[in-house]
C-alpha cells in the first residue's frame, strides 16, 4: 500500500502491524530523548483545508519526532472558495519538495483524489475527509482499546495491560464488544472504526437515533440499535465510544436531526446511570473535543476508566507508525 | 441544392436500398432512385450497407449560450449534435439570462440558424428567472418566431404545486408541454450522489430516489386533474418507472425521458471520487439501470434525451463536492443506445428511431423532424455504422467541453453522415463546414 486513505484499505495483518509499530514508537517516547533519526531529510506537508488543531499538532509531533521536516499549510474552507483548486495547491506543495502529504479536507474523497488523480506522486495520509474516513483516528482508537481489552473478558484471567503499558505484540481485538454512540451519519470516526475494529475481530454496535444513521448501511458489518440502554444490557460492552454532536445540527427548526439537546442527551448521552450499567471493566472513549453535558457528562468524561487523554497520546504513536511505514526506507511495508 | 444519392443504405437497419435526397426531401427510395438522380448528384458509396435513420432529435440539450460560452456555444453544441447524428435539438432554458421571454428565445433561435448544424428549438422557462415563483412569458414565447412548445425550469424543479398546476393549465392554450425536472428541493439539500449503500460508505450526502418519485407522482396527478401534457425529464429510478406505468394505464397524458448515462452507469462510479460521474439526477443502482432499460424497451419510457450538460474543465478537475453536476452526451448517445439496447436485443432500429427521433419530435410538436423514411418526407436523416467500435477520447470530440463520463470506454457505432434538410452536415464522421456558415474554431476549455 502506497497511501493510507481509508481504514477499509487495511487488512487484518496490516492493521496489527501498524498497531505493533505504534507500540514500538510509543516505547521510544518514554526515553529522555524522544527524537528518532528515521525520517531525517524527508519533508512532510500537513495540508489542512479544514480547522483541526489537535490532529494537525498530532501529525506534526509525529513527523518531528521521526526527524522529518514539516511544512504546515492551512486553508480555511474549501480550496475552491479561495479561488485556488486542490490540484493547484497540491502541485505547489510538491514543488516545495514534499515526500509525503497529510491532508485534511471537508470534501469526502479529497485524499483519494490527491492520491490517484496523477497530480502528485508521494504517499498521501488521510487526516480526515469530510464525513468519509479518518483512518489514523480509528487506529489510535484500536490501539487504546487493544491496551485495555482482555480476550475472553475479565473473568477469563487474560492479562490486561497496566496503565499505559503496551499491548502484547500481534494481538487483535477478536471478541471485543464496542458500542459507538451518536451522530453516525456525519461521522468519519464511526465509519473508520466500523471498518477497522471489525477487521480486527471486534463486534461493533452502533447506537443512534434513526435520523443520524445513514440510509444504505444495511450491509455494514455491525449491529444497529436506537436504544442505548438496551444496547448496553445486550452487548455488555468492553468499550463505549461516544461521538461528538455537532452543535450546528441541533436546531429543531429547519432540518434538525432531533427535537432538542435535552432529548438527545436523555436518549443518547453517557452519564452516571449508564456508566454504572456498563460492565465494570469497560472503558469510555471519545475522539474529542467533547461536548460536556450533551453527549457525555463531566462524571463520565472524568471517570477513571475514561481513556480520552490516552487516546490523544496514542494518536502521536499511531501517526509515527504510519509515517514510518509509508516513508522510511526500512519501513515501506504498508 | 446538390442532390445526394445514398446507394445501398439500410433504412431502419432493414433491407438495403438506394435513397435519393433532392431539394431537401427524400426524393426516391428503391431501385429506381439512382435512375432518378440528376447527373450532378453526389454519390455516397461509402455509406452502402450502413443503417439509415430519421435524423435524431434531442428533447434535452444544454447549449449554455447566452451566458455560459466558456462551456459551450450554440455553434459548438449543435456541431457536436450533428456529429452525434442529430438534426434537431431542444435547447434548455437555464441560460444566463434565462430563456424566459421572447427576446432570449429568438436570440437562441437566430444563433441556431446562423450555425446551421441542426434545427434549434429553444425551450422556454416555466417561471421568471427559473425562480419557481411567477410564470414566465409563456404566451409571448409560444407566439414568437421561436414557436416555443416545450417549457421547463430544468436544473430546478417546479416544486410549488400551485405554480406547477398553473403552468400545466396555461400551456394548453397553445398545445405546449411542461417538461419537469423532478427533484424535491428539500429532500435533496446538499445532496451529492444517489442515497444508498455507496453513499453510506463514502459519506457523501445522499440523494434519495423518493425525492424524484414523489414529485413525479404529484405531477402526474396534477396533469391528470387539469388534462394537460406533462413530460418527465431524465427519469432515473425503478420507482419512477412504476409511477409512469401507473399514470399511463390511467390515461394520463404523460411522457418520460431517460438519459443515455442512466442506461449504462451506476453509483458505484462515485467510488472514484471523480466529478466526471457527478450528475443530476445522480447515477443510480444497477437495479435502477435494469428497470429503465426495460421501461425504454416496453415503451413506458418514451424517449432518450441526452441532458448534454457541458462544463469547463476546471468545474470537473476538483474534489467531488466542489464539482459541477452534468455530463456531455450528444456525441455518445447513439453508441450508448446501441450498446445498452440494440446489441443486447432489447430494441430494434425502428425502436431506436422511435425513441431518439419520432417521439421527441412529436412531444415538441415539430412538423418536419422525426418523420418516417418515406418518399416526400424532409431529408433529415442520419447514417450510422454499427460495426465500428471507438474508444471515447474527449479531446477528439466536437463539443467545447470535455466532461464525458465515457472517457476510455470502447463504444459501438459511428455516425458517418447527417443530412439536415437535404444538406450534409456530417460526412465521413466529421462536420462539414459551409462557406456561408459563421465559423468558430474548436476550442478546448
Amino acid at each position: 500500500m502506497k497511501h493510507l486513505l481509508s481504514a477499509k484499505d487495511l487488512s487484518h495483518d496490516e492493521a496489527v502491524m501498524v498497531l505493533d509499530t505504534a507500540e514500538a514508537m510509543a516505547a521510544t517516547q518514554r526515553h529522555a530523548v524522544k527524537k528518532l533519526p528515521t525520517l531525517r531529510g524527508k519533508t512532510v506537508v500537513n495540508l489542512f483545508f479544514e480547522d483541526s488543531t489537535r490532529t494537525r499538532l498530532s501529525f506534526e509531533a509525529a513527523a518531528k519526532r521521526l526527524s522529518a521536516d514539516v511544512i504546515n499549510f492551512s486553508a480555511k474552507g474549501s480550496s475552491v472558495s479561495k479561488g485556488e483548486t486542490l490540484k493547484d495547491t497540491a502541485q505547489t506543495i510538491m514543488a516545495m519538495g514534499a515526500d509525503a502529504v497529510v491532508v485534511r479536507h471537508s470534501a469526502c474523497g479529497a485524499a483519494h483524489l490527491l492520491a490517484h488523480a496523477g497530480w502528485i506522486d508521494v504517499p498521501v495520509l488521510n487526516a480526515g475527509d469530510g464525513t468519509h474516513q479518518h483512518p489514523t483516528q480509528a487506529l489510535l482508537d484500536a490501539m487504546t482499546l487493544r491496551r485495555w481489552y482482555a480476550p475472553g473478558g475479565p473473568a477469563s484471567g487474560s492479562a490486561r495491560a497496566a496503565d499505559g503499558a503496551p499491548a502484547p505484540q500481534g494481538r487483535d481485538l477478536e471478541g471485543a464488544r464496542v458500542i459507538i454512540v451518536g451522530d453516525v451519519l456525519h461521522s468519519r470516526v464511526a465509519r473508520s472504526n466500523v471498518d477497522l475494529l471489525t477487521t480486527l475481530g471486534a463486534r461493533v454496535t452502533l447506537v443512534a437515533p434513526p435520523t443520524l444513521l445513514p440510509v444504505g448501511m444495511d450491509d455494514w458489518p455491525c449491529e444497529v440499535s436506537y436504544d442505548f440502554d438496551a444496547a448496553i444490557a445486550a452487548v455488555e460492552p468492553d468499550a463505549v465510544m461516544m461521538l461528538r454532536v455537532q452543535r450546528e445540527r441541533m436546531s429543531a427548526a429547519g432540518g434538525g436531526f432531533f427535537p432538542s439537546p435535552e432529548e438527545y442527551s436523555r436518549g443518547y448521552g453517557l452519564g452516571a446511570v449508564r456508566r454504572t450499567a456498563m460492565p465494570e471493566h469497560a472503558i469510555v472513549m471519545h475522539p474529542g473535543p467533547m461536548n460536556r453535558g450533551l453527549e457525555i457528562t463531566a462524571d463520565a468524561a472524568d471517570d477513571p476508566r475514561s481513556r480520552v487523554v490516552e487516546q490523544v497520546g496514542n494518536g502521536v504513536s499511531v501517526r509515527m507508525a504510519a509515517l514510518y511505514l509509508l516513508l522510511a526506507d526500512e519501513g515501506n511495508q504498508l | 441544392m446538390t442532390a445526394h444519392l445514398l446507394p445501398g443504405v439500410r433504412p431502419y437497419g432493414e433491407d438495403a436500398t438506394d435513397v435519393l435526397i433532392s431539394e431537401g426531401r427524400l426524393a426516391a427510395i428503391g431501385s429506381d432512385a439512382a435512375a432518378q438522380a440528376p447527373a450532378d448528384a453526389h454519390r455516397h458509396d461509402d455509406l452502402a450497407g450502413r443503417v439509415l435513420l430519421p435524423g435524431l432529435v434531442d428533447i434535452h440539450t444544454h447549449l449554455r449560450q447566452p451566458g455560459g460560452e466558456s462551456a459551450e456555444t450554440v455553434y459548438t453544441g449543435t456541431r457536436a449534435a450533428a456529429v452525434g447524428g442529430y438534426t434537431a435539438v431542444f435547447a434548455m432554458a437555464n441560460t444566463t439570462p434565462a430563456q424566459d421571454n421572447a427576446g432570449v428565445v429568438e436570440q437562441v433561435l437566430r444563433l441556431g440558424n446562423q450555425a446551421g448544424w441542426v434545427d434549434v428549438h429553444p425551450v422556454g422557462a416555466v417561471s421568471e428567472g427559473l425562480k419557481g415563483e411567477h410564470l414566465s412569458q409563456m404566451g409571448a414565447m409560444a407566439h414568437s418566431a421561436a414557436r416555443v412548445r416545450v417549457f421547463s425550469d430544468d436544473g430546478n424543479c417546479v416544486s410549488d404545486p400551485v405554480l406547477m398546476r398553473r403552468a400545466l393549465e396555461y400551456v394548453k392554450s397553445f398545445d405546449g408541454v411542461i417538461a419537469q425536472h423532478s427533484q424535491d428541493p428539500r429532500l435533496t439539500e446538499g445532496s451529492q450522489m444517489h442515497e444508498g449503500r455507496v453513499s453510506a460508505e463514502l459519506g457523501l450526502a445522499g440523494w434519495p430516489a423518493v425525492a424524484e418519485e414523489s414529485i413525479i407522482a404529484r405531477d402526474v396527478l396534477l396533469a391528470g386533474h387539469v388534462g394537460s401534457r406533462l413530460h418527465v425529464c431524465h427519469l432515473s429510478t425503478a420507482g419512477s418507472v412504476e409511477i409512469i406505468r401507473w399514470a399511463k394505464a390511467r390515461g394520463i397524458n404523460v411522457t418520460a425521458e431517460v438519459t443515455p448515462h442512466h442506461l449504462l452507469l451506476t453509483d458505484e462510479l462515485a467510488r472514484t471520487y471523480s466529478p466526471r460521474y457527478k450528475v443530476n439526477p445522480p447515477l443510480r443502482t444497477a437495479a435502477d439501470v435494469e428497470a429503465v432499460r426495460e421501461a425504454l424497451a416496453d415503451g413506458t419510457i418514451d424517449v432518450v434525451g441526452t441532458d448534454h450538460a457541458p462544463h469547463p474543465r476546471e468545474s470537473k478537475d476538483c474534489e467531488w463536492q466542489a464539482g459541477a453536476f452534468g455530463m456531455t452526451g450528444l456525441e455518445t448517445a447513439l453508441p450508448i443506445i446501441i450498446a445498452t439496447m440494440v446489441e443486447p436485443g432489447l430494441m430494434t432500429w425502428r425502436d431506436v428511431a422511435r425513441v431518439l427521433s419520432e417521439t421527441p419530435a412529436r412531444i415538441g410538436r415539430l412538423a418536419d423532424q422525426g418523420r418516417p423514411l418515406a418518399v416526400g418526407e424532409p431529408a433529415n436523416v442520419t447514417v450510422v455504422d454499427p460495426g465500428v467500435r471507438q474508444v471515447v477520447d474527449p479531446e477528439s470530440q466536437w463539443t467545447r467541453s470535455t466532461n464525458t463520463p465515457y472517457v476510455g470506454m470502447e463504444l459501438p457505432g459511428q455516425v458517418l453522415a447527417t443530412f439536415l434538410h437535404g444538406r450534409p452536415t456530417v460526412l465521413a464522421g466529421r462536420p462539414v463546414e459551409r462557406a456561408s456558415q459563421e465559423t468558430e474554431p474548436k476550442e478546448q476549455a
